[in-house]
């Protein structure tokens, strides 16, 4: 199966295990997807790998910049009437507070979607869903071809 | 470049190749000067973020663009202060090839009391036929146990 054909399969059956499964990066994260009420919710499940220091200690920022921009790609996938993939053109991210080593979630909000591009505000949080550990906007090409 | 620079880059390389995440992704130190370090990340199938193409995942270019910005303020510092990203902007110019290693080439700079500026390169083969850019800035001497608060 090709990607975009995964990815019409989870969004019909509402399951995103093997999606993820066929992603090597996201299986390197440990990352999966609930839909939690009207809401689709990322987690990147705690493993030893996603340290960044080991004194603390404290997740790599890289880590959490992919799951903001993976849950920002969900969210577009997860609107969308047509699967397109999205093509990330630019994305921000604001690293607000030590992230532990527990599981992090994440959930995208898209505030502008238009014909061409689509932009989306990211916030990931551990514990406290109010005090996220990191947020991020992005721009995202959402053209087909 | 003096003794006292040399023991310096050697410590920030050392505490780079350390880091458990980028040793995870498989990520190198190929160079570190004053307020500059170069960085590798090997082509692996495990960071393939599209399995149809073989392009790894904008998230590992993430990775090791914090990752050799956050060196190459270590490296523009004289002393070995903890520091902490306060925000990182990518952008993406071109896709990468499949099966090419990434370069990322950061350098730091601006050095204020606070706060360290970076920028940073993503490409293959020529910095001036990049995959990214980035521009970052890093708090500096935040307290052990208070990262990025």
């Amino acid at each position: 199966m090709t990607l975009v054909e995964r990815l019409t399969a989870a969004k019909a059956a509402g399951n995103y295990q093997d999606l993820f499964d066929a992603i090597p990066y996201a299986k390197l994260l440990g990352l999966s997807a609930q839909l939690q009420g009207t809401e689709l919710v990322t987690t990147m499940t705690f493993s030893p790998d996603l340290i960044g220091n080991p004194a603390l200690p404290a997740l790599h920022g890289g880590t959490l910049g992919a799951l903001l921009e993976s849950a920002a790609i969900f969210e577009l996938l997860w609107r969308a009437e047509t699967i397109v993939l999205p093509k990330t053109i630019t994305i921000t991210i604001d690293y607000l507070k030590s992230a532990a080593a527990v599981d992090t979630h994440a959930r995208g909000l898209i505030t502008r979607q238009g014909r061409r591009v689509s932009n989306v505000r990211v916030e990931a949080w551990q514990g406290d869903r109010s005090t996220p550990v990191a947020s991020a906007h992005a721009i995202f090409m959402v053209m087909r071809g | 470049m003096g003794a006292d620079d040399d023991a310096r880059l050697r410590l920030v390389r050392g505490f780079s190749m350390n880091v458990p995440h980028n040793r995870a992704l498989g990520m190198k130190v190929v160079d570190m000067q004053p307020r500059e370090a170069v960085f590798e990340l090997p082509y692996d199938e495990k960071l393939v973020g599209n399995p149809d193409t073989g392009v790894i995942h904008g998230g590992a270019i993430t990775a090791l663009l914090d990752g050799a910005s956050g060196a190459s303020v270590f490296a523009a510092l004289t002393d070995f202060v903890p520091i902490a990203t306060l925000d990182l902007r990518i952008d993406y110019l071109r896709p990468a090839e499949a099966g090419k290693s990434v370069i990322a080439k950061a350098t730091c700079y601006k050095v204020t009391k606070n706060v360290a500026f970076t920028r940073a390169v993503a490409y293959h083969d020529d910095p001036d036929d990049p995959i990214a850019h980035s521009v970052g800035t890093f708090m500096l001497s935040t307290k052990v146990g208070n990262l990025r608060s």
